[in-house]
């Protein structure tokens, strides 16, 4: 999506779609459910999250069917998305700069498009964790239907799914640092869609050139 | 034994220490099977569901004289019937009693999430508190020897409980009062051990058996059930018991180490990322896109 129609009035452009709004929010809110009553269960120091959210029982119930509402919006964000997010040569340049983008210096950084290495990485994070969490999840879900001779399932199930869980929440606050508090503006592209000119020509100078210039007449 | 027996010395999913830990010497208690001697007529079955007032559930016959091919969540007691040819032809036909092995380190503690959800007492026997179990099925992969079961309906989980209640009373569990030939011995561990190793000598020295011994397997610091077997150095002879068994080591690993280094990971993560905001702080100020260019047209 890179046309003048993304070209708002008051100088913003539409960065993200109601539909990639709708299944980013479906996939956050069920991610932070899955994080907290996940950590109760990892940690008896921690279980206390299990009875804030209606006890042991409902949690342990509730969590595996937001874990495939998670996996359903991964999914769609793979269909929406995989394709902006491949490695471009761009990003390899990207990385090498990492030092400026950590020290805030971003004008030293090479121009990113709709997507920046970062992001890409995030993105391709969460979609791998996505799919190995769903897997030994399926299995934690029902060990009492895996049979005996298949018990090296759940032995693996119950070490890939706490390991990917923990490689997941820290993508997810390295995701809502960057978001929230780092790149001001970003959030509320989450929330209303747009993003000012001065936001996509500062972070996503690429992308904000395919936008105009595909747009020869400028939108009042 | 009294009731101060049931005193709790592990708690699962317990933050901090345990109350009452240490605070009393107690025995441990063990049953003891003596394989060569049973001879299958499931009187410590029947009595098992007697005095849990278990509910009776469908047989299954899979070509053999068991109940059924496996224990079930309302089914804690199985005897396990195998034929084996040994080398020179003849036929031993294999009996055993299968139930929850009371280890001294149980895998299904070490893994259960649910703070107060599976309890040793300090005579040793590891009893599930179905109020707090929450139905997640991890002391299911937690034990070697396959024995908590799910009730499907209620997803809560059950096992032997080695008839804490009346032991706690002072008398013997169901099935050792039922046992016809007195294969089945029930006191404190030290005891047993002595017994079994008495009748394992015996079997050795007078009754051809010279592999006869007692299963009491260390990897998970000794079981509060024994057995005497003809043959101890196979035991998976007697419907699969496990030779070596031992806690997975994935579930180690994931409730051990993984647990302290994921946790340290969060906190300096966390840690990380405040001080990135306090030394570098934003990328840029709100103030820079609003306003500024307000009312630009690219």
């Amino acid at each position: 999506m890179s046309t003048r129609e993304q070209l708002l009035p008051y100088g913003r452009i539409l960065r993200y779609q109601l539909h990639e709004r709708l299944t980013h929010w479906a996939a956050a809110l069920s991610f932070i459910y899955l994080m907290l009553t996940g950590l109760a269960f990892y940690s008896p120091w921690l279980f206390w999250l299990a009875i804030a959210f209606g006890g042991g029982q409902i949690s342990r119930t509730l969590h595996p069917w937001a874990g495939l509402i998670f996996a359903g919006a991964v999914l769609y964000m793979y269909v929406m998305w995989a394709r902006q997010m491949r490695t471009t040569a761009a990003d390899k340049a990207w990385w090498s700069s990492i030092g400026h983008y950590i020290r805030n210096e971003d004008d030293q950084m090479p121009p990113a498009g709709r997507y920046n290495a970062g992001q890409k990485l995030l993105f391709w994070g969460f979609v791998v964790c996505g799919l190995l969490l769903l897997l030994s999840g399926l299995i934690l879900w029902f060990p009492e239907y895996i049979p005996w001779n298949l018990r090296f399932l759940r032995y693996l199930a119950v070490l890939v799914h706490a390991s990917s869980a923990l490689l997941a929440i820290g993508f997810f606050m390295i995701h809502v640092y960057m978001s929230v508090f780092a790149e001001r503006g970003a959030f509320g592209s989450v929330i209303r869609g747009d993003v000012s000119i001065a936001f996509a020509k500062r972070y996503h100078p690429g992308w904000y050139k395919e936008i105009v210039g595909q747009s020869s007449t400028p939108r009042k | 034994m009294s009731q101060e027996t049931l005193r709790i010395q592990k708690i699962s999913g317990h933050a901090g220490t345990v109350p009452g830990e240490d605070a009393q010497r107690e025995f441990t208690v063990c049953k003891l099977i003596d394989a060569t001697t049973c001879i299958g007529c499931k009187a410590c079955e029947v009595a098992c569901m007697e005095w849990n007032d278990l509910p009776f559930g469908e047989t299954v016959f899979d070509n053999t004289y068991q109940t059924m091919p496996e224990t079930r969540w309302n089914f804690w007691n199985l005897i396990l019937f195998n034929e084996h040819e040994r080398e020179d032809g003849t036929l031993m036909w294999l009996m055993r009693k299968h139930q929850c092995m009371h280890c001294a380190e149980p895998g299904c503690l070490a893994a259960c999430p649910s703070d107060g959800a599976i309890v040793q007492y300090t005579n040793g026997i590891v009893d599930f508190q179905q109020e707090h179990c929450i139905g997640c099925g991890y002391c299911i992969t937690g034990c070697p020897f396959d024995i908590p079961k799910m009730n499907p309906k209620t997803n809560r989980v059950f096992k032997c409980t080695l008839c804490a209640d009346r032991v706690g009373e002072g008398l013997e569990p169901a099935c050792i009062k039922a046992c016809p030939t007195g294969c089945l011995h029930f006191g404190s561990k030290e005891d047993m051990k002595v017994l079994a190793e008495g009748r394992a000598k015996q079997l050795r020295d007078h009754s051809n058996f010279p592999n006869a011994g007692v299963y009491d397997p260390p990897g998970v610091g000794g079981t509060g059930v024994m057995y005497v077997l003809h043959d101890a150095t196979q035991p998976e002879l007697y419907g699969g018991l496990p030779k070596d068994p031992s806690i997975p080591w994935t579930v180690k690993l994931w409730k051990g180490p993984l647990k302290w280094l994921g946790n340290l990971a969060m906190v300096g993560g966390l840690i990380g990322l405040f001080v990135h905001y306090l030394r570098f702080g934003p990328k840029s100020r709100e103030e820079e896109f609003e306003g500024k260019h307000e009312g630009e047209r690219p």
